[in-house]
């Protein structure tokens, strides 16, 4: 570590202790659990990015895969669902490992004329075949009580266990998607991820037999003690009182935070040591030249397709286990949060601001951007008082443009993100 | 002096020089080929005359004025026209189009250089509306070089125009270059086919590792042993 | 009769609004191919663009519906769009000078390209939520319908009609205009006929002399010109969402690789598969169906194949078939 890293690490904490000391230490432990979820994520995206030079624009989708993860692990099972619909959800499930099957087959013995008619035809009787079981399936599991239940539920077991289970998920599905677009030209896997992800949202926020879709599910059980449990819990007290609390509430919550925030330090740094040891591993370096010099590498007998494959679902599982940390922070998992592009965008800015390639560089850019994303509101709304300021106080076009304050941030890291492509390709902490 | 005189060039692709102290020249109406083994830098010389490799040391002068310094673009406004080995015409557009493209840069009535270009390869008006991507490679290489002519230029320059061409369109193309330097175009190419190009041409180069090693007439080249025994095959 | 029927019903819920969609639809992609072809990168703030084109001209239609002016029974907006045009060059020229001007001298990777334009993208939907708001605009106005559902039916006398909304008639008609010129353009100027070549083969377009600033600079004069017409087609059809210029880039995209990258033709057949798969899959072919079986019989489902939540995956599954089966696209088209 150079003492420009520690530099700037140093800078980064003072600052988020600036935040506690003036205005409170709520907020500054709020902001510091996200930055390191957004850290973990931007190690993912590191890991495509800065060691292979892949771009992948469905982050979000990847890290929603990671949030319903947490759902299905962690919530009760619904009995009742399972008792209307488990026989016709087997079926359909059967019905759909039947066609695979069946499609498998078919493509072995028919001839290549007709290969592709067949797959066509297979594909869509099978879709009709799931779909006698499956739709009547679902609308029994969604007309129980629709306004507390009406879903499947999940396996009710801890919820710790969803996070690397939410990686393995991200992981498949990044599998699959790469395997499609990996290999072709550089910018299909953009355009391939971008639809990806659009559809795991899509399937979060409409199938509400899975998910609960935009009705949300709330109470994800935690890892961490409750707050309300605390504040009746004699050591919690005694320890609260011996540091000096005034507020137990106050107190127990920054507890929670803290507890939230150590969970997330210890995953943080078992990422950051593997993601270490592989960059600096024969296979890092491997990474490294393929991203340099694709041609040479192919042609010195390397499989760039398919370590872009493994590089690329490392990534998606880094961004999967984001996810489920995200949800288990929030307790929740509302599908309308996560906005495709936007967060995807911000993941992006955080790698390339930290310096691409360098995993050091992704976590402190992880730090800045987060707290700049939530610190740009009091800014834009600061910014556009100022600007709006000679206007007289019943001004339409003055409470329109305040209005819009809360979209100077697209505009604020849009303009990051172009200033240092151009003037600082490698970042605050460049890669070595 | 000659109306082009390529001298003590000196330079690479940012490493290692290609080719040192490299020298070629021609004069209008002439032809002058450049052979020599593979890898000799054949190719580099050609670049670097029409200036798409930056010379280290070295200068090329061009019917009388200095020309080191221009960009590709440049020189084909002075008066030079090139004919790549590879990737030699716009695949996706009509062979009239081509031709077109090759007059980009003239305001003047193009109609007549047209012409004489379908004239000087007949095949070409045959097929003047068809992509020049499904043309024949011996066709392609027609179309490549009525693209270089519509520039009315006064030296042409020709980077292995009878690659991958079978032996009867080599000939053919060959009879058309000697007619187009016969209307007083300075002719320079580079050639794998070097006793062919020899019986063609008024002067001949032999490059070896980047640096002439024979210099003469075609003539006299190939009665030369050395050269003959050396790069002729015997 | 009942055929006649059937024909009505698929007639007014599928094959008119996929008509004006894939219009739509042909016009982003061809925008999106051009820029491929010339710049070769993918253009992500492309969907934004296309939403700033529509912005201006609504602000534009704004200040002429306010001062009495318009069209009579067609949009007012028509008379605006050539402001926006204009505002949307002068935006897509600025852009390129500031931001991708810089990576092309570079010669830098087309994945930077890529990166850096979702960066465009994002400053775009700065300004466009901060000048015109996050909220949805109508601004269609004079006539509704060239023929309304119940006009069509006192004229056939059939069970069901056949609506055509007047923005549909304009989408189209104005998409058969701009097409028409755009390839004349292409096929026939020496300004086209070097853009061509300069996509054919970029460094033999230089040795001929063709200025690749000047093809760049009208690339994106036809991009740009493009989306605002596309995006302002889009908004008079469905009404203005700043918000769903983002999910309309997958379709498009979608039909851009269809087509084959970098083929304007392949762009507009692109444009319309892409629309009449979307519309067809998502719609509920039941009363269709009841129309042309026996008398009294109905289908039990809504014979949909895929719910209108999931019309983007429809986008999705065309752009994976694509890569898997003919990555080069219907027209082959660029792979770099």
């Amino acid at each position: 570590m150079t003492r420009r890293v520690v530099f700037l690490y140093g800078l980064m904490l003072l600052v988020l202790i600036g935040v506690g000391f003036f205005q409170s230490w709520n907020v500054a432990f709020g902001i510091f659990n996200l930055c390191l979820i957004s850290a973990v994520m931007a190690l993912g995206v590191n890991m495509q990015w800065g060691y292979a030079g892949l771009f992948n624009v469905g982050i979000m989708g990847f890290t929603a895969l990671g949030a319903l993860t947490a759902v299905l692990v962690s919530m009760p099972p619904v009995q009742e669902a399972w008792a209307v619909a488990g026989g016709d959800l087997a079926l359909s499930f059967l019905c759909l490992v039947a066609t695979v099957v069946a499609i498998v087959l078919a493509r072995r013995m028919v001839p290549p004329a007709f290969r592709m008619l067949v797959t066509a035809i297979l594909v869509v009787a099978g879709y009709f075949l799931i779909g006698v079981f499956f739709l009547p399936a679902t609308d029994r599991i969604e007309s129980i009580d629709p306004a507390l239940s009406g879903y499947l539920g999940g396996l009710g077991m801890p919820v710790l266990l969803a996070w690397p289970l939410g990686g393995v998920v991200a992981a498949g599905a990044g599998w699959l998607i790469g395997k499609i677009a990996l290999g072709l030209r550089a910018d299909y896997l953009a355009i391939a991820t971008l639809g990806i992800s659009e559809i795991i949202i899509a399937i979060i926020k409409y199938e509400e037999w899975l998910s609960r879709g935009v009705k949300n599910v709330t109470g994800i059980p935690r890892p961490v003690p409750y707050e309300v449990d605390l504040v009746d819990t004699q050591w919690f007290v005694d320890l609260a009182t011996s540091l000096g609390a005034t507020d137990i509430n106050e107190a127990s919550s920054l507890f929670v935070k803290f507890c939230y925030g150590l969970l997330f330090i210890v995953v943080l740094a078992i990422v950051m040591w593997l993601a270490e040891r592989a960059l600096k591993s024969p296979w890092g370096r491997m990474m490294r030249a393929i991203r340099d010099n694709r041609d040479a590498a192919e042609a010195m007998g390397k499989d760039v397709k398919a370590r872009h494959l493994q590089v690329f679902v490392l990534g998606c599982a880094t961004c999967g286990i984001a996810g489920a940390m995200l949800a288990t922070l929030d307790g929740q998992l509302t599908p309308t949060s996560y906005i495709p592009l936007r967060f995807t965008f911000l993941i992006w800015v955080m790698v390339i601001l930290g310096g691409s390639g360098n995993n050091w560089g992704a976590v402190l850019g992880g730090f800045v951007i987060w707290f700049l994303w939530v610190e740009a509101e009091p800014l834009g709304n600061w910014f556009m008082a100022t600007v709006t300021a000679p206007l007289p106080d019943d001004s339409a076009i003055g409470a329109h443009l305040m209005m819009g304050a809360a979209y100077t941030r697209y505009l604020l890291m849009g303009a990051i993100l172009l200033l240092v492509m151009r003037f600082a390709p490698k970042g605050l902490i460049p890669e070595r | 002096m000659s109306f082009l005189a390529a001298t003590g060039m000196t330079g690479g692709y940012g490493g290692a020089d290609i080719i040192t102290d490299c020298e070629l020249r021609v004069e209008r109406g002439e032809i002058a080929v450049v052979v020599g083994p593979n890898g000799a830098g054949k190719s580099t010389a050609m670049k670097a005359v029409f200036g798409m490799l930056n010379l280290r040391e070295g200068s090329v002068v061009f019917d009388g004025t200095d020309i080191t310094g221009l960009a590709p673009q440049e020189r084909v406004r002075v008066g030079m026209g090139f004919v790549p080995q590879n990737r030699n015409v716009f695949v996706s557009l009509s062979v009239e189009e081509n031709l077109e493209m090759g007059a980009f840069i003239r305001d003047d009535d193009i109609s007549q250089s047209k012409e004489q270009v379908f004239e000087l390869f007949p095949i070409l008006a045959e097929k003047r509306n068809q992509p020049a991507g499904e043309l024949s490679g011996g066709q392609r290489q027609q179309v490549a070089v009525g693209r270089a002519l519509m520039t009315q230029p006064r030296l042409l320059m020709l980077d292995e125009p009878t690659a991958g061409v079978s032996p009867i369109v080599m000939d053919e193309l060959f009879d058309r270059i000697v007619e187009i330097a016969k209307t007083g175009i300075a002719i320079l190419m580079v050639e794998q086919n070097a006793r062919q190009a020899l019986e063609i041409a008024d002067h001949g180069f032999v490059l070896v590792q980047g640096t002439n090693r024979f210099t003469d007439t075609g003539e006299a080249l190939l009665a030369n042993e050395e050269v003959r025994r050396s790069f002729l095959g015997g | 009769m009942e055929i006649a029927n059937a024909f009505a019903l698929l007639a007014n819920f599928v094959i008119v609004p996929a008509t004006a969609y894939g219009a739509q639809l042909a016009l982003g992609a061809l925008g999106v191919t051009i820029i491929f072809g010339i710049l070769r990168f993918a253009n992500f703030s492309h969907g934004e663009l296309m939403s700033f084109g529509a912005m201006v001209t609504i602000l534009v239609t704004w200040l002429l519906q306010m001062n009495g002016i318009g069209l009579g029974p067609l949009p007012t907006a028509l008379l605006a769009l050539p402001v926006g045009i204009l505002a949307t060059v002068a935006m897509a020229v600025l852009t390129d000078r500031f931001v991708f001007r810089f990576y092309r001298k570079k010669r830098a990777n087309p994945i930077v390209f890529a990166i850096v334009s979702v960066g465009v993208m994002f400053m775009m939907a700065g300004i466009i939520r901060i000048v015109i708001g996050p909220d949805d605009h109508s601004f269609a106005d004079g006539e509704r319908f060239l023929i309304s559902y119940g006009d069509f039916k006192k004229l056939t006398g059939w069970d069901q009609g056949i609506a055509i909304k007047q923005t549909q008639v304009v989408t189209v008609v104005v998409t058969l205009i701009v097409v028409a010129f755009l390839f004349w353009f292409l096929q026939k100027t020496r300004s086209g006929k070097a853009m061509r070549a300069y996509s054919d083969d970029e460094d033999l377009a230089l040795l001929s002399g063709i200025n690749p600033e000047r093809v760049v600079l009208i690339a994106w004069i036809i991009a740009g010109s493009l989306a605002c017409i596309a995006g302002t087609l889009y908004g008079l059809d469905k009404t203005y969402k700043p918000f769903i210029f983002l999910q309309i880039l997958l379709p498009i995209f979608a039909a851009t690789i269809l087509g084959g990258i970098g083929q304007p033709v392949g762009a507009v057949l692109g444009g319309f598969i892409v629309a009449f798969s979307e519309v067809t899959v998502t719609y509920a072919f039941k009363r269709f169906l009841a129309y042309l079986g026996p008398d009294g019989w109905a289908p039990d489902g809504l014979v949909q194949l895929l719910s209108t939540d999931y019309k983007f995956a429809v986008s999705f599954v065309i752009l994976v078939v694509v890569l898997l089966v003919r990555p080069t696209g219907i027209i082959r088209g660029k792979v770099i």
